[in-house]
Parts: C-alpha cells; sequence; structure tokens
C-alpha cells in the first residue's frame, strides 16, 4: 500500500508522456508536479521535496545523467529514470550515479508502479531486518543460512555476497559494476567474467530452473534484479 | 549578273568567334631578313606590357644583336634536343609549352621541318597542337613556304621550295601582319651582312637574293593579304546581309589522275578557288581497270587528294568505267562551272588510237567551262603497260599453243570440205577458248599461233610461209585483228571478273564481320574476331586498346604481340587528341606501330594499333578496308559501352521498384497495428455506455497487444537500419549462454505461453565473449520464428553445444519446416516463407540475427529436421575463451 499524499516529481519535456504520468500516478494517490527541464528538475526538487522523482534522460538542457549526479549531491531521494531501448550505456551510467531503478520506454504502468513501490520502500526502510523473503526464497541474514523451499542450499561466500545485496535491494536493479564494486571492491570493477560465472553457479543452486529463473533475472547491458 | 547571296555558300564565321581554340598570329614577309622576328618580338613586349603572360617557345635570332637584345626580357622556354644520327638538334618542346600554358607563346619559323624523332613531322602541326590547347601564337612565315604558291615561285624564282605550309593553316590564322622592307633595302642589309644564310645554301640563295625575284615575292606577299582583307569585307558584309557586289558563285571540279600532273593541277585549283571566291572539288574516278595501277600512280593519287585536302578542297572518290561521262555527271549533280584537267602532251598516233579524255570531256561538257592545263613532261604511264606483264604461268602457254595444234589437226580432214577461210573461224574460236580459260597472253600466242598456222597448212602454196592469193593477206591480217581484240577483251573481262570477285570477297568478309559483332554481345569476343580477321586479310600483327581508368589497357592483340612504354605513350596521345599518329604518319613518327583512334560519332572510344609491314605495303583500297574493319570495332565497343549502361539503367529500375515494394510493406505493418489501437481506443471513448465488461477488456487487451507488436516492429527497423549502415557497434564481455536463454525468454513472456520450451546447457559450459544484449535480440527473433511457425503446444527445444572452438546453440522446432530452396533465403531481409494463412511480421527477424551474428565473426544457418520442423543455429567463436573461475 502506498501512503496517500505522496509527492512525486515527473520530469519530461515530453507533453503527452507527462500527461499520461500525471493520470496514472494521480490514480494511485499521487501528488504530481512536473518539470521540463533538467533546471526545472533541481528547482522542483528543492521547492516541491517530493518523495520520489520520475527522472527522463532525454533531457532538452542538461543530460539526465548529469541531473541525478547534482541531485544526489544533496538529496537520497529515490530516482527512477526513463530511458529508450538502445540507450543501456546512459542507464548504467544514470544508475552509477546514484538513480535507483530505471524504465525502459515504453512501458505499462503497472511496471510503473512496481518500480516506484519497490523505491519507495526502501527509502522507508527502517533499521535493516535480518530474514529477507521472496516467494520460497528465503535468506537469515543473522545466521547466513539460505534455504529454498525449505531445505538448506550451500553458497560460497561470494554467491552469499551477491544473493545478500541483491534481496537487500530487492526488486530493485544492481549494476554489474556496482555488484562487483561492494562484493569484490574497486579494484574488480570491470570483471565481468567473475560475475556472470558467479551469478551462474547461483542460480544453479536456488533456481528451480536455471535457464528460466524464477529469482534471480537478467537486466541485459544493466544488471541483475530480484524479482518481486 | 545577279547579286545574291547563296545559301549553298555559308558565310563564314569570323574565326576570333572561335572562344576555346588559340588565335594565330603571323608576322608574313616576303624573304628572309625583311624583320620578322624582330616585329614579333617588339609585339609580343607590347602584349608583355598589357600584362599578357608572354613565354618564348623558339625564336631563332641568328645571333643579330638587335633581336637578341629584344629577347633578353622575355621568358624562354629550353628547347628539346633531339638526337639523330649522332647530332643534337633543338627543337619547339611541345609538352613544355602545355604544361607552362602561357597566354601567347612566341613560335619562329611556321614552315619548319622537325628533327626525326620529334612529335610531328612539322612546327606547323606542333602549333595547331598548341593552338588546340587555347594558347595564342605568334609566328613568323615566309610567303614561299605557301603550299598553293609552290609552283608560282619555282616558275618565277627558279628556286624549288621544299618546306611548305598548307594552306589551310594560313587561312585559320586570326591575323596576318605583313613584314615589309624594300628589296634595295634587303639587298643592302644582305651585303652588310645582317641577313642570316647558313653557309651550305649561300650559293642557291644568291640566285633567290635578285632583284627581280625578291619584287614579286613582295607582290605576291601584298596580294595574298589584300585578298585576305577583301574576304574578311565579303565576310562581314554577307553576316551583316549588306546587298554587295557578290561574284557570281562559281564551283571548281579538279580532275585528279594517277600522273604526276595532279599535284600541280591540286595548288592551281586553289589559285583560281581562290580567285574566284570559289568553293572547288578535287575528284578522282576509279575504274575497274585502274584498281591495277602501278604503285606509283596510286601514290600519286593519294598524294595529290591530300595535298587538295591540306588546300581546301572537297574531295570525292567516285566508281565508274566511263572517266569523261562520270566526271561530266559528277559535274552536273554538283553545280560545278568550271572543269580543271591536266592535259599530258600524247603524240597525234597515240590519241587517235587511245583517244582523248580531255576531248570527251570537252565535248561532253555541255556549258560547264573546261580548263586544261598541260604537262610537257609527256604522255601517261598507261595502263595499258599491265598488258605486256606477263601473268599466266607457262603451263597455260603452253596448253594454248596446244589448242591451236588441235585446230589445226582437226582441220586436216575437213580442208578439202569446206572453204579455208571458214577454218580461220575455228582458230577464232580456239583463241576465244583461249582468252577465256587461260589468259591474256596465252590468247594472245593463240593469235599468233593460228595465223601462222593457217598460212602455213591451209594457204595455197601449202606447207610454206608464203600466199599466193594476195587475198589471204586481209584474212590474216582480219584474223589477227580480231584474235588480239578478243583476246584483249576477253582479257578484260576476266580481269575485271576476278577485280569484282576480289572486292566481292572484302564484301563478304566485311558482312561476316558485322554480323558476328551483331550476334556476339561479348566485347572481347568480339574484338578478338577483329584482330583475327585483320590479321588474316593484311598479314600483320594487330592490337586493340580500350580506355580503363584514365589510362589506356591492352584489351586484345593478336597473340604474342605487346608493346613497350613508349609505344603505349604513342597510343594515348594518339587518344587523347583522336589523331592518327605512328609510324606512317606525321606525327610521333619514331613509333614502330601505327595507330589510329576508334571513333563513333566523334567520341573516340578506343585506339587501333596495326605493325606496318614496309615489305608488303597497303594500298588505297586495302586501307579503306582496314578503316572499315576499325569502324566495326569502334562501333562493337561503343555497343558494349551502351549495353553496359543499358544495364545499369535496368538494376537502378528494378532497385527503385524493390524499394517502393519495399516502403509500401512496412508501411502497411507500421499501420496495422494502429489500427487496432485507435479503433479500440475510440471504441472505449465514445461507446463507454453500451460496451459491457468483457468486449470492454478485450478492447483493452488487443490494443495492449497491437501496441507491443508496433514497438518490436520499430525496433526490428530500427535495428535493421543500423546493421545496414554499420553503425552496430558490440559491447563485447564474457557472457553466460544459459543466461542469455533465459533473459530471452524472460523477455518473450506470454509468447511463448503456448508451446513447450525445452533448455539445454551443459554445465561447465564455457562463458562466450560477445554482446549480451544482442545476443538475446538473436536468440529472441530465432524463438519468435519458431514460435510462429510451429503449431501451439508443440515442443521447442534449446541446447548448446561447443563443435570446433564455437559455441553453437541450436532452436529445435516440430513446426512446418523450411522448403530446401529457402534455407539460406530465411535470412534474407523481408523474407517470408509463403504460406496460405496470414502470417504476421516484417520478416525482419531473421535477418537482424544475421546481421548481429556477423557482426560477431560467428554465423547463423537453418537445416531441416528429421521427423518434419527446422533447427536454426548460432555458431560464436570462442576467442577470449574465459576459464570458469572457481574461487
Amino acid at each position: 500500500m502506498i501512503d496517500t499524499a505522496q509527492r512525486v516529481l515527473i520530469v519530461d519535456d515530453e507533453v503527452s508522456i507527462r500527461r499520461y504520468l500525471r493520470a496514472a500516478l494521480g490514480a494511485e494517490g499521487f501528488v504530481t508536479h512536473e518539470a521540463k527541464t533538467g533546471q526545472e528538475a533541481l528547482d522542483g526538487a528543492v521547492l516541491y521535496h517530493p518523495e520520489i522523482i520520475i527522472l527522463d534522460l532525454g533531457l532538452p538542457d542538461i543530460d539526465g545523467v548529469e541531473v541525478t549526479r547534482r541531485l544526489r549531491e544533496w538529496s537520497q531521494t529515490p530516482i527512477i529514470v526513463l530511458s529508450v531501448r538502445e540507450a543501456e550505456n546512459d542507464k548504467v551510467a544514470a544508475l552509477d550515479a546514484g538513480a535507483d531503478d530505471y524504465l525502459t520506454k515504453p512501458f505499462g504502468t503497472s511496471e510503473l508502479m512496481a518500480r516506484i513501490r519497490v523505491a519507495l520502500r526502501r527509502a522507508s526502510k527502517g533499521p535493516d531486518e535480518p530474514v529477507f523473503q521472496v516467494d520460497k526464497l528465503k535468506m537469515d541474514v543473522s545466521r547466513r543460512i539460505v534455504m529454498v523451499n525449505e531445505n538448506e542450499v550451500y553458497l560460497t561466500p561470494t554467491e552469499y555476497e551477491i544473493l545478500r545485496l541483491l534481496l537487500q535491494n530487492a526488486g530493485k536493479v544492481l549494476t554489474h559494476r556496482q555488484l562487483l564494486r561492494q562484493v569484490w571492491g574497486t579494484a574488480y570493477e570491470d570483471e565481468m567474467h567473475i560475475l556472470r560465472v558467479n551469478v551462474s553457479n547461483l542460480r544453479r543452486k536456488i533456481e528451480p530452473d536455471p535457464s528460466r529463473p524464477h529469482y534471480l533475472l537478467t537486466e541485459p547491458g544493466v544488471g541483475y534484479r530480484i524479482r518481486v | 549578273m545577279e547579286h545574291h547571296l547563296n545559301p549553298d555558300r555559308l558565310p563564314k564565321p569570323f574565326q576570333a568567334e572561335e572562344s576555346s581554340r588559340g588565335k594565330l598570329k603571323i608576322f608574313l614577309g616576303y624573304a628572309a631578313g625583311v624583320g620578322k622576328t624582330y616585329a614579333m618580338l617588339e609585339a609580343a613586349h607590347q602584349r608583355k606590357e598589357h600584362g599578357i603572360d608572354v613565354v618564348v617557345g623558339y625564336v631563332e635570332t641568328h645571333k643579330l644583336m638587335e633581336t637578341e637584345e629584344l629577347l633578353e626580357r622575355l621568358e624562354v622556354l629550353p628547347r628539346k634536343q633531339v638526337e639523330y644520327q649522332n647530332v643534337v638538334l633543338p627543337e619547339l618542346d611541345v609538352d613544355a609549352v602545355l604544361k607552362r600554358h602561357p597566354q601567347l607563346i612566341l613560335v619562329d619559323e611556321l614552315a619548319h621541318t622537325n628533327a626525326p624523332g620529334s612529335r610531328h613531322l612539322k612546327r606547323y602541326q606542333d602549333a595547331e597542337e598548341i593552338l588546340d590547347a587555347g594558347i595564342d601564337i605568334y609566328t613568323t612565315f615566309n610567303i614561299q613556304h605557301l603550299e598553293s604558291l609552290k609552283d608560282i615561285v619555282a616558275q618565277v624564282t627558279g628556286v624549288s621550295v621544299h618546306e611548305t605550309v598548307p594552306d589551310i593553316i594560313i587561312d585559320q590564322a586570326s591575323e596576318i601582319e605583313v613584314i615589309d622592307l624594300p628589296p634595295d633595302e634587303l639587298l643592302s642589309r644582305l651585303k652588310e651582312g645582317k641577313v642570316y644564310i647558313p653557309a651550305q645554301a649561300a650559293g642557291a640563295l644568291e640566285k633567290f637574293f635578285r632583284k627581280g625575284n625578291l619584287t614579286a615575292l613582295r607582290e605576291m606577299a601584298f596580294r595574298r593579304a589584300a585578298d585576305r582583307v577583301d574576304d574578311q569585307m565579303r565576310n562581314y558584309m554577307e553576316t551583316s546581309a549588306i546587298p554587295g557586289p557578290w561574284p557570281a558563285t562559281e564551283r571548281l571540279m579538279i580532275c585528279i589522275s594517277g600522273h604526276p600532273i595532279s599535284e600541280r593541277l591540286v595548288r592551281a585549283g586553289r589559285r583560281l578557288a581562290d580567285e574566284l571566291k570559289a568553293e572547288w572539288f578535287a575528284v578522282h574516278v576509279q575504274t575497274i581497270d585502274r584498281r591495277r595501277f602501278s604503285t606509283q600512280g596510286a601514290e600519286n593519287i593519294t598524294r595529290a587528294l591530300r595535298l587538295a585536302e591540306d588546300l581546301g578542297a572537297m574531295v570525292r572518290q567516285i566508281e565508274g568505267q566511263n572517266v569523261p561521262g562520270t566526271l561530266v555527271e559528277f559535274a552536273r549533280k554538283n553545280n560545278v562551272t568550271k572543269i580543271i584537267t591536266g592535259k599530258p602532251l600524247r603524240s597525234r598516233w597515240q590519241e587517235l588510237l587511245l583517244g582523248s579524255l580531255t576531248n570527251d570531256l570537252i565535248r561532253l561538257s555541255g556549258n560547264i567551262g573546261v580548263y586544261i592545263v598541260s604537262d610537257p613532261s609527256g604522255p601517261l604511264p598507261a595502263p595499258i603497260s599491265t598488258v605486256l606483264r606477263p601473268t599466266s604461268s607457262w603451263p597455260r602457254y603452253a596448253l594454248s599453243a596446244l589448242l591451236v595444234a588441235l585446230i589445226t589437226l582437226i582441220s586436216f580432214p575437213i580442208y578439202g570440205l569446206i572453204h579455208a577461210t571458214n577454218l580461220v573461224m575455228l582458230y577464232l574460236a580456239a583463241v576465244v577458248i583461249s582468252a577465256l580459260y587461260l589468259g591474256r597472253g596465252p590468247s594472245m600466242l593463240a593469235s599468233v599461233l593460228g595465223v601462222l598456222a593457217f598460212d602455213f597448212f591451209f594457204t595455197e602454196p601449202r606447207f610454206t610461209m608464203v600466199v599466193s592469193d594476195s587475198e589471204y593477206i586481209i584474212t590474216f591480217l582480219g584474223l589477227f585483228i580480231v584474235s588480239i581484240a578478243i583476246s584483249n577483251l576477253t582479257g578484260r573481262v576476266r580481269e575485271h571478273v576476278e577485280v569484282i570477285r576480289a572486292q566481292e570477297q572484302q564484301s563478304s568478309t566485311l558482312y561476316a564481320l558485322s554480323r558476328e559483332l551483331t550476334v556476339s554481345t561479348d566485347l572481347d569476343t568480339v574484338l578478338a574476331k577483329v584482330i583475327e580477321q585483320i590479321g588474316q586479310t593484311f598479314n600483320r600483327q594487330v592490337v586493340i586498346l580500350l580506355p580503363h581508368e584514365n589510362t589506356l589497357i591492352i584489351r586484345a592483340a593478336t597473340p604474342g604481340f605487346i608493346i613497350d612504354q613508349d609505344e603505349h605513350a604513342v597510343a594515348v596521345w594518339a587518344y587523347e587528341k583522336n589523331h592518327v599518329a605512328g609510324r606512317g604518319t606525321d606525327t610521333l613518327t619514331s613509333a614502330k606501330i601505327r595507330y589510329q583512334p576508334l571513333n563513333v560519332t566523334g567520341r573516340v572510344v578506343g585506339v587501333l594499333g596495326v605493325k606496318p609491314d614496309a615489305s608488303n605495303r597497303l594500298n588505297p583500297s586495302q586501307r579503306e578496308l582496314l578503316d572499315a574493319y576499325a569502324s566495326l570495332a569502334a562501333l562493337a565497343i561503343e555497343r558494349g559501352h551502351l549495353a553496359e549502361q543499358a544495364r545499369q539503367a535496368e538494376i537502378a529500375a528494378a532497385t527503385e521498384k524493390l524499394q517502393t515494394a519495399l516502403l509500401n510493406s512496412i508501411s502497411h505493418d507500421l499501420r496495422t497495428p494502429l489500427v487496432s489501437i485507435t479503433g479500440a481506443l475510440t471504441s472505449l471513448d465514445e461507446q463507454s455506455d453500451s460496451l459491457n465488461e468483457e468486449y470492454r477488456k478485450s478492447l483493452i487487451v488487443t490494443a495492449r497487444e497491437e501496441a507491443d507488436r508496433l514497438n518490436r516492429l520499430v525496433g526490428n527497423l530500427l535495428s535493421m537500419t543500423r546493421i545496414e549502415s554499420g553503425a552496430i557497434t558490440l559491447n563485447r564481455e564474457p557472457g553466460d549462454i544459459q543466461d542469455v536463454i533465459g533473459t530471452a525468454l524472460e523477455q518473450l513472456g506470454t509468447r511463448v505461453a503456448e508451446h513447450e520450451i525445452k533448455v539445454n546447457v551443459p554445465e561447465d559450459f564455457p562463458l562466450v565473449t560477445m554482446d549480451f544484449t544482442l545476443i538475446v535480440q538473436v536468440v529472441v527473433n530465432l524463438l519468435e520464428n519458431a514460435v510462429k511457425y510451429s503449431p501451439k503446444g508443440s515442443l521447442i527445444e534449446i541446447s548448446t553445444s561447443l563443435v570446433d572452438n564455437k559455441a553453437v546453440l541450436e532452436i529445435m522446432d516440430r513446426g512446418m519446416g523450411i522448403p530446401p530452396a529457402d534455407l539460406t533465403r530465411i535470412f534474407d531481409k523481408f523474407y517470408r516463407v509463403q504460406r496460405p494463412e496470414n502470417i504476421s511480421g516484417t520478416g525482419l527477424g531473421l535477418s537482424i540475427g544475421k546481421g548481429i551474428v556477423e557482426a560477431h565473426h560467428g554465423n547463423i544457418y537453418a537445416r531441416s529436421r528429421e521427423g518434419g520442423g527446422a533447427i536454426l543455429a548460432v555458431g560464436l567463436p570462442l576467442n577470449d575463451i574465459q576459464e570458469k573461475v572457481n574461487d
């Protein structure tokens, strides 16, 4: 359930997209504010103090990634970026600059709401919980146990760490770089093959059908995400 | 006399209006030493002061101080040093001139003959090349070097001039300035040593430099210049349509024969034509007889005709048997007003016997005036000489004698029965037979033997040569004369037949060749045929060069015939200037081969090189035949070009058609989803009251699905465009194939819901270096394809394997399969397998897949599957193999 009267800042230079978002978010009980340019976005963030920002990456004045960066200089407000299918690099850059998640245009309303929900939950999370659960997958951080369908699964420390990060951010995408940096350290930022191999192994252990992942989803060109 | 403009004789516009060719100004003098070179240099300086770029090409100062001073302040191009027989001769360097390309160049002595080995024989030809390039020329010229005046100068001064310039060159000059010096002054300059005389010429020139000669030459120079002014005035008046004293329009015809007098006639014709302001023809009548002219005669004709052309005549060669008749006919048809012919002096007897061409001409000419120029040098070397030349072989003579003997034998028994004079007929028969089958010579022999035999055997007293009845003398004479006449006549007929047969042979070879050319379309075959034909007919080595990428290449040649760099350069020159060059021509004569440009409607398409054979030179009719072959070759080449052009045009048209079809198809595919979307939305809007929940839901679902479809289509088109324009940049990193498959299945979502999917990826399958996102797209496209063409509920298997250091991913379905012929074609753009039902999708998916896979240096292929269905497979190279890391 989304709290009522939460404020969302919609940033897009296309009037039709703003109209749609206004209607869809309004229907969910959000108070919507709009911005047409990067500068207006930065001003709007200060002015309206939104709980969440929907930011289009293709703005006319300031690059969307740059807007993200500047916002992150003083604000932890969740940011969801909108981008087109081919611009993977932009998405990754925005995510690495601090955006929380992304949506590829065209997207559906349920997808939009799912992302917003996850992002807001993360923001309002209280102290870290000891147990993460998604469907039949359970991780008890205090005891370092992972269970699938009530059966314990034995993971390597690396695999465990990867899964922990993902579950901690369940529903939100984590980029390759973020995972590599947090699991192995900055020096391993570009060592894609290590990540791939570990994820592959991880899937074989926790997925009912590794070739059709249920929990651990690949975001092509961007990173991974736990499905919620 | 009526004065009016003659529409046939169109006034020539001033030469000055021809803008692209350079202008020629001639400083004309009547003798060496009048100061032409000095005047030229002075004029050049004036032009230079006006800012014109003036360069000296070749000026001979003869070390005269005044002239040398003028030369100092001008730019002088270095002369070309031409080596000839161990002597180095300086000549005008044409290439340097063309390269330097000044606005005005000074070239002394237009009539000069170049050293052998130079590009052109004569300096005036160099000048023509320079003028063609758009460079103006100042030059000097003495009146006695004018071609048409050659005879008169010889007559007047007694000196025969050899270096001449054709009148055409002078006629085309834009300006003539006469440099005059009174003869007395010239003579005193000569005494003072201020006139250059080469040591060898001292003797002759003394004879030349007599006051009378000088005066005559001076007058010639003046008159020539005055004529020109007159011409220009006349031209001006005609172009401005000013009525004036136009002369009655005359037309002249010069009759050319094999006699050396023809050259004189040509020059006289030119002078007369000038005086009368008339056009003139130079005509030669070719009879069948005369085809067997002595080479000397044939050469005289060619030379005279070429001279006539140089002097501005219209040259015609016409066929005819009766020379005077043909000439008069031509004259009448072409409105000739005066005929000029030469008359070699013959004795009266000869005239009586052989007739006189000129008399016949006069008789037939009607009201066309006939001018006769006589030549004291004697009669034509008659073609009758061929009569006496034995052409038949010995056995034929023997046979002819045998024939006479036979007749004699036959006559013995009949002798008493018929009158002796009737036996004469039998002998005549023998002569005729001999003439028909054995030749002129043998039949003449038969005539003589016949008479003798008749005398000996059949006239009283028999078996003696004596004759009792003097009447038999008449019989003998009659027999003899008739025999000779018959043998001559039949001999001639035979020769005519031979000539005609030879001509026919030529015609049929030409015909056969031209038919070949129309039939075969391959240029190389055609050229090979031409080369073969020329080689066979003339027994010469031939080469054909065609343009290719800014230069000429040998396209066909007699086997084993190659040309070196220098020869190649000559060929290139002939091609560029559209002018014959090489051995036997006036240009670049040191080459070994004669090159003639092949042209069609004035455009040069190639060059034909023929290696001359000095021991067996071509006569004019053979040369004509060679030219005919060359024309055929040119036509074939042109045809080849046109065929190629037509092909290109066809391709362009077909491409355009295809593009239009594609655009229509894409347009349709883009619009179709929009139909449902617009429809659904408008329905929901306008009919919201009357729609029940079920309909509403279905409209929404439809619109949603169609929107997805449109999105995918747009994505496909963008991918295709990117691939086509080469804008695909691969982000290559190690990737997990299983992950690829999983992601692809996830993206397909409900579209694979109605099929059973089985995935088989072995454990420890290595990582593959690839662009993850793009390969996912490939798998999505392949799976979409499998889903589309296999029935609902059927099984689709996906498996990976390692083959030859490649990662191979196979997607196998149990669908309708792919026809064997289409196995490779399905990867073509917009390809859709023929099916009665309508299959949606633009047919781009597989070709996009192919584009992506090939960008990875991989391969994509389709196979038919045993038991029905198809296998689509992708192979990706495993460079950068990453071993699985276990930490």
